[in-house]
């Protein structure tokens, strides 16, 4: 065959074309569709809770994929500055996958449980009231309407997620008593962003506050439960910051950063305890702040002692016990 | 310039096929239609797309749901890749689609049917995007609904190309129908494997692909969706322009041959280095990795066929108002598809993926290498299709200086702000602590957004002067008729 002819023969031509396409597609996109490695299962992570589901597609709907990442790569500075890396296991159950290409604000893949819901309640329609420099758009709808359940059951059903619409029903239902319990611990913020009529519903804003509390939950579970108990901070005991008022100014620059849109300006309280005070509430001994700082407490306090380290949480330590004796 | 069985390919005997072809035998309108109607969604795009650059700074103007940043991005990206770049792929291709077959269209009448459908399909896609109504899948957001519409006009656009090319007048097939054939197919392929989903209602459905296969199947289609759309046809239009409005025959065909080939089966091994360092197998990121060093070569073949085209005739860049146009597009062409291959390089990508690096790359190859060729093409084929000769040669020039400057501030500052960025997440202190917040990184970037939103304003002014200018060339006057004599008179500025 003369190899010229295939530019004289347009149907031949473009069937070439498409052998030629298809074998890097074969290899790298088809059959590894079919291998164990793209598609591993475990029962530590757990398919998405009805309301999770929802929450989930609202971050959808407002495209937060473009803007925030849920893929923790394998690089030193990234683990400790977000936690653990992304496993594929993690992404299972995701329809589609939401690792995002941008990161204009953090990644999002471990922040579930690194704060309290009142937290998120605060920071997603306002989130320049906790972070001045932030760009993020101020999502102030999301608490303005109610959630549409109306298509839960078949999403359900479509995901695969193994549980009915009784099922479905019933979690919308706990949900529901939970949040709008005055037990719930962040009712206090959530009745302050969320309308009247609302309170006793779910509203939207609530479903994407559930979908981020999941975010990586079940691997912090999962490491949880055969964690040792951290030797490295109860090694710790003894500031050698204390009564340095350099590095209690510099505290005040680390604290300003990192514990100020918690626990409030000059540690006055807001979610997070009020730290210009006497006791504390994890015990208020060197050994103890460092601890509460570095590994982090239930309920909301992150682990500080990666992105920190032992030095800056010191000082930070060193600016509280001004705030201390500022408080006597 | 000869080929194996002796057929010459040279400007003349191309140009004097065309001239055996009257006016009426060309599909004229169809093409005039897709060229007004894919500057029409530029100029609504980059309205969009200045609003985001604002919106980066001042996220105040984040005013209403659908002017939010997530939901606007995506009508931006749409109505540019979808609305404006296929649009200018459908006017460009059928064009010369019709010249270098001697042929009309085989299906006007279908063409024209899908003039219409496409601007309402675009108009329908930007409405569900600000609404939210996405698949968050990039440059596949929109819902299956509108895939289909989006399936049927490319199926329009296929029978067209290739019912013209089994009925043309000229034997041998040019070097710009490989590339629009290339195109038809593997937007085709990808965009239908891509978009598998399973539908829960009208306005929502859920990939047909679960977690990393999802990542993996989606940057497939994402970075092939750049090889078809931003690639492919904009080098038919480049191989075919550039010898139309310099009368200097392609530098060599053989070179075309080999950098066809290899580009076309290369592009489709890459995906994957949109995803280094995740939980995608290693195997295919590294594979990816390999052919985006090797896509570089065919790549840069169709950069030194352009250039050494031009070789002893550098003067036209100052004596023809398009060839800068060109010339400019095809050199952002081969920085872009340098810079791209080393981003995938794992040590880079740890540093710049995520950063705005990645938009800084990105608009090199819309602002600077697509809209420069498209743009020219669209001047000389509005020139021939009017009868008349371009508007104004000195308003072609300052939309030329303006897209350059524009382009460059805007890339420029996004690549720097990316290398800064990265930095300060790679920080540590000698503990091995983190030296900055990330919001110390959000902080940092505000000069640079300001930069590129001034870049963006010059490029928006250029693109306005162009919209002006194509617009006024469009104008068919009674009395005027294009001649060659003319047009060459025209050219130069």
């Amino acid at each position: 065959m003369n190899f010229n002819s295939l530019y004289e023969k347009p149907v031949l031509f473009a069937l070439a074309a498409v052998v030629v396409i298809s074998i890097g597609t074969l290899v790298t996109t088809f059959i590894p569709l079919f291998l164990p490695s793209t598609q591993p299962a475990s029962p530590l992570f757990k398919p998405y809770t009805a309301v999770e589901t929802e929450g989930r597609d609202i971050y959808i709907r407002e495209g937060c994929n473009n803007c925030h990442t849920q893929t923790v790569r394998p690089l030193r500075t990234e683990v400790a500055r977000y936690g653990d890396y992304s496993r594929a296991e993690e992404s299972a159950w995701d329809r589609p996958f939401l690792w995002g290409s941008r990161r204009t604000g953090p990644d999002l893949a471990r922040v579930g449980g690194k704060y309290p819901d009142a937290w998120h309640y605060r920071h997603t329609p306002d989130p320049q009231s906790m972070f001045p420099t932030s760009n993020m758009p101020a999502y102030t709808w999301l608490a303005n309407a109610k959630l549409d359940t109306s298509l839960t059951a078949r999403k359900v059903e479509v995901l695969g997620f193994g549980y009915d619409g009784a099922e479905v029903a019933r979690q919308l239902a706990a949900f529901r008593q939970t949040v709008t319990s005055p037990a719930y611990p962040s009712a206090l913020v959530r009745s302050q962003v969320t309308p009247a009529p609302l309170q006793g519903e779910i509203t939207e804003l609530d479903a994407v506050v559930a979908y981020l509390q999941k975010l990586g939950r079940d691997l912090k579970a999962a490491q949880a439960s055969v964690a040792r108990p951290a030797s490295a901070e109860a090694a710790e005991s003894k500031n050698p910051y204390a009564g340095k008022p350099a590095a209690e100014e510099e505290g005040e620059k680390i604290f300003e950063q990192n514990c100020r849109s918690c626990h409030g300006d000059h540690g006055t309280g807001g979610f997070g305890p009020k730290l210009a005070a006497t006791k504390h509430k994890y015990g208020g001994t060197d050994a103890d702040l460092f601890a509460s700082v570095a590994g982090g407490r239930p309920g909301g306090m992150p682990a500080f002692l990666p992105p920190l380290g032992k030095d800056r949480i010191w000082k930070a330590v060193a600016y509280i016990r001004h705030l201390e004796r500022e408080s006597r | 310039m000869a080929n194996e069985s002796g057929k010459m390919y040279t400007v003349d005997n191309i140009v004097q096929q065309e001239m055996r072809m009257t006016n009426g035998e060309r599909s004229d309108s169809i093409v005039r239609g897709f060229a007004l109607s894919s500057v029409f969604w530029l100029v609504v795009g980059l309205v969009v797309g200045l609003w985001l650059a604002a919106e980066m700074i001042y996220p105040a103007l984040n005013l209403a749901p659908w002017l939010a940043f997530g939901r606007l991005r995506v009508v931006h990206t749409n109505g540019l890749v979808y609305g404006f770049t296929i649009a200018g792929i459908f006017a460009g291709g059928y064009y010369l689609l019709e010249k270098l077959t001697r042929t009309r269209l085989a299906f006007p009448g279908l063409a024209k049917a899908q003039l219409w459908l496409f601007n309402a399909a675009i108009a329908l896609a930007a409405l569900s995007l600000f609404d939210g109504m996405s698949t968050s899948r990039e440059y596949a957001e929109l819902e299956w609904p509108l895939d289909i519409v989006v399936v049927v006009i490319w199926v329009m656009f296929a029978v067209n190309v290739m019912g013209t090319l089994v009925k043309r007048r000229e034997k041998q097939m040019y070097v710009s129908l490989w590339f629009l054939v290339a195109c038809v197919v593997t937007v085709a392929v990808v965009y239908i494997l891509n978009n598998l989903a399973i539908p829960v209602s009208l306005t929502k459905s859920y990939s047909a692909y679960a977690g990393v296969n999802d990542a993996n199947v989606q940057w497939w289609f994402g970075h092939n969706a750049v090889a078809s759309v931003f690639t492919f046809p904009i080098l038919a239009m480049f191989y075919y322009f550039l010898p139309k409005s310099t009368g200097l025959p392609i530098y060599s065909h053989r070179l075309s041959i080999i950098a066809f080939w290899s580009l076309v089966f290369g592009y489709l091994w890459t995906g994957a280095h949109h995803l280094m360092l995740t939980p995608v197998p290693e195997w295919i990121q590294t594979v990816a990795l390999a052919f985006s060093l090797f896509l570089i070569a065919p790549s840069w073949a169709s950069v030194i066929n352009g250039f050494y085209t031009m070789n002893g005739n550098w003067d036209k860049m100052k004596s023809n108002y398009l060839v800068k146009f060109f010339i400019l597009g095809i050199t952002f062409y081969g920085l872009q598809t340098i810079q791209g291959p080393t981003q995938a390089i794992r040590a880079l990508s740890g540093h710049l993926h995520y950063t705005e690096y990645i938009p800084g790359h990105v608009h090199m190859g819309t602002m600077g290498w697509v809209t420069m060729v498209v743009s020219a093409s669209m001047y000389f084929m509005m020139e021939r299709i009017s009868g008349r000769e371009i508007h104004s040669v000195k308003l072609a020039n300052v939309h030329f200086w303006l897209i350059l400057v524009g382009q460059l501030l805007f890339t420029v500052s996004l690549w720097i702000a990316g290398i800064v960025q990265g930095a300060m997440w790679k920080a540590t202190n000698p503990d091995g602590s983190l030296m900055y917040t990330f919001l110390d990184s959000v902080a940092a970037m505000y000069p640079y957004w300001a930069a590129r939103f001034a870049g963006g304003l010059l490029y928006f002014a250029g693109i306005l002067v162009f919209a002006y200018n194509l617009y006024m060339t469009s104008r068919s006057t009674p009395g005027t008729k294009w001649s060659d004599a003319s047009a060459a008179g025209s050219r130069a500025a």
